[in-house]
């Protein structure tokens, strides 16, 4: 079993901003299947996520989690089923795959920072080169995530001089800096030291507040308590239960997902 | 019961290292005569050096003939190293058959270039992009015309005169500076998902690596006018060009994929889902890293190649290397016990200040680049 811990953040959370559209779809997967070579990792994967949802994904290791968001903006590939991300199907064409990855916003388990270039760098990159927008105007816009991310006076430092928490913050601010619609995280935290996971879980709240549609593979239960709308437990490639949070921990269905959570809840 | 609790009201002073860890005696005691096998190591280097170096610094400058020594005193038994014969045919070692009043073209070319790259070189000097456009695409052209003549009223110099020093720059210039972009082509090539490219790739790299440069060399020379169209003729040096610089970018693809290898799959993945396309991926995220990596080896191959530049004496040029062949074994008014040595201890230095700058470089640069590393 991987690291699983509950960190809380202490602080309300802000709900007004935070409104599930009820007819705009962010992100539709269909009848999805997906193998390494024999190995059938994803099975009939089904998932509709409409704008401004957050959605926790939990399940022990191994069962496709972090392989179904990398689906989603196919840093994996998919074989069967479609997969449609604010209204660009994914397939193999090339320029349908940059549309969406301009849109979607991914943040890794090991940060995964430019490490020879400056934080400042490291996120006016994609909107410079990617939407053509000119470098002061970047430079602008990465400032004000790096403030939002509160860590502005480390912008001219390289990733290594940062400590986890920090560089995990910044590679949101990275995402960020490109406006993306939705946000990918995968295991966000399960890298860091437990003093930094809450310094991170503090940054994604504030992302939720504003409304942002998110999917968070993580084994933070106390921020999918705190934040998502919907937690979708998984299981040898298939989504075996999804429920609302107070439901899905107060009284999980599936006699997988007690066990999971018998573990992992104390 | 006592109360084991203790808390420091003030800290200790830094107080001086003591003796045995500063000074000249501890730096010797730590370096050379730390334990007994060092010391006995020690005495053994001293006792190589004093029988080497005694002969060597009398044969290289007490008794050796000055530049502006004789024949007659070069032939003297108890004279070193014949200067004078190197300084003497100074010229022909550095230009080659190239027409002596026409040398200040070729010295123009030397001035130029070193003009344009040193600047490059120190890294504070501004204007670096318009420096390398410069130096990659004018100075070229400027020195072809130059150095070939032909326009301009310049008379015309057919490379066949072209030798020395001169010809050994512009090899190994040229094919250090033209294999590198097309080796990362070949690198990424054989990292393609697209088989065509892949084969090819890998089949030019395989191909080229596994035949020896002499036989490159050879075939250029004297097959690839076989498959030509009766008439038509490729300049020699330009074969040779060619040559050395198709065998050494299949050398530097290698090395550049060895660096590729070191970059961890989240770095090809973090710049993909910024929406990056290949290309930038590679020029932004992917080669800086990778190309650091790779500076000893790709230096290495620069060295090993600018050596290997002497293989084109089998092709008929004269090099550094065969331009000091030549006089030794041609120059009968320097006829002397001493003279080859010489004029070879001459190639020898000029091969080994280039070379060793580069290497020297090249440190530098790895020490530079690693900022982004450092904690």
């Amino acid at each position: 079993m991987s690291q699983v811990s509950e960190t809380t953040v202490e602080r309300e959370i802000d709900t007004s901003h935070m409104q599930v559209s009820e007819t705009e779809v962010a992100i539709d997967v269909v009848n999805m299947h997906k193998w390494y070579g024999d190995f059938h990792v994803l099975r009939d994967i089904n998932l509709r996520v409409m704008t401004g949802e957050r959605i926790v994904i939990a399940g022990p290791s191994g069962s496709g989690k972090s392989t179904l968001i990398r689906c989603i903006n196919r840093l994996e590939e998919h074989q069967e089923g479609q997969i449609i991300v604010n209204g660009t199907e994914l397939t193999a064409d090339l320029k349908r795959i940059d549309e969406v990855r301009r849109e979607v916003g991914m943040v890794f388990q090991h940060f995964n920072l430019f490490p020879h270039l400056t934080i400042l760098q490291n996120l006016t990159l994609a909107p410079i080169w990617v939407r053509g927008i000119p470098k002061a105007e970047a430079e602008a816009t990465a400032m004000h995530y790096l403030e939002r991310v509160k860590i502005p006076e480390q912008a001219n430092k390289y990733p290594g001089q940062l400590s986890g928490g920090q560089q995990q913050r910044v590679a949101i601010a990275r995402s960020l800096c490109m406006q993306p619609k939705i946000m990918l995280f995968d295991e966000p935290t399960s890298a860091l030291d437990p003093e930094m996971v809450k310094e991170v879980l503090e940054v994604m709240i504030s992302l939720a507040e504003d409304g942002m549609t998110m999917i968070c593979v993580t084994h933070e239960m106390g921020f999918a308590r705190q934040v998502a709308n919907r937690v979708i437990f998984m299981d040898q490639g298939q989504i075996i239960e999804e429920n609302e949070p107070e439901a899905f921990f107060s009284n999980p269905q599936h006699e997988r997902t007690k066990l999971f959570l018998s573990q992992i809840l104390h | 019961m006592t109360n084991i609790a203790y808390v420091r009201s003030d800290f200790s002073e830094a107080r001086a290292a003591p003796r045995s860890t500063t000074g000249v005696g501890a730096w010797l005691h730590k370096n050379l005569f730390a334990t007994s096998t060092d010391a006995v190591l020690t005495l053994l280097g001293a006792l190589f050096l004093l029988w080497v170096l005694p002969p060597l610094v009398n044969f290289l400058f007490i008794h050796a003939v000055g530049i502006n020594g004789t024949v007659e005193e070069c032939r003297l038994e108890t004279s070193g190293a014949c200067w004078a014969y190197v300084w003497s045919e100074m010229e022909f070692f550095i230009y080659g058959f190239y027409d002596i009043p026409e040398v200040w073209r070729p010295n123009i070319v030397f001035a130029l270039g070193a003009l344009l790259l040193v600047p490059l070189l120190i890294p504070r000097v501004p204007f670096k992009r318009a420096n390398a456009l410069l130096l990659l695409i004018a100075f070229p052209v400027i020195s072809y015309y130059l150095l070939a003549g032909g326009a301009f009223g310049l008379k015309p110099m057919p490379t066949e005169k072209w030798g020395g020093l001169l010809v050994t720059l512009i090899i190994s210039a040229v094919g250090i500076i033209v294999s590198f972009p097309l080796g990362i082509i070949l690198a990424l090539g054989r990292q393609s998902k697209m088989p065509v490219i892949k084969v090819l790739c890998i089949a030019f790299i395989e191909l080229i690596r596994a035949v020896p440069l002499i036989t490159i060399l050879f075939m250029a020379s004297i097959m690839l006018p076989l498959f030509m169209p009766q008439g038509t003729t490729v300049d020699k040096l330009l074969r040779a060009l060619v040559g050395v610089t198709l065998f050494s970018a299949a050398y530097v693809a290698e090395i550049v994929r060895g660096g590729l290898q070191a970059i961890p799959r989240g770095q090809y993945e973090a710049a993909a889902s910024l929406g990056l396309s290949y290309w930038k991926q590679m020029y932004f995220i992917i080669l800086p890293q990778a190309l650091k990596h790779v500076i000893p080896g790709i230096v290495n191959n620069a060295i090993a190649l600018f050596k290997d530049t002497s293989l084109v004496y089998i092709v008929g040029m004269k090099d550094l290397l065969e331009a000091v062949k030549t006089k030794n074994d041609t120059a009968l008014e320097w006829q002397s016990a001493n003279t080859p040595t010489t004029g070879y201890i001459f190639a020898a230095m000029v091969f080994w200040s280039f070379c060793f700058s580069m290497s020297r470089y090249s440190m530098y640069m790895e020490r530079r680049l690693n900022t982004g590393y450092k904690r």
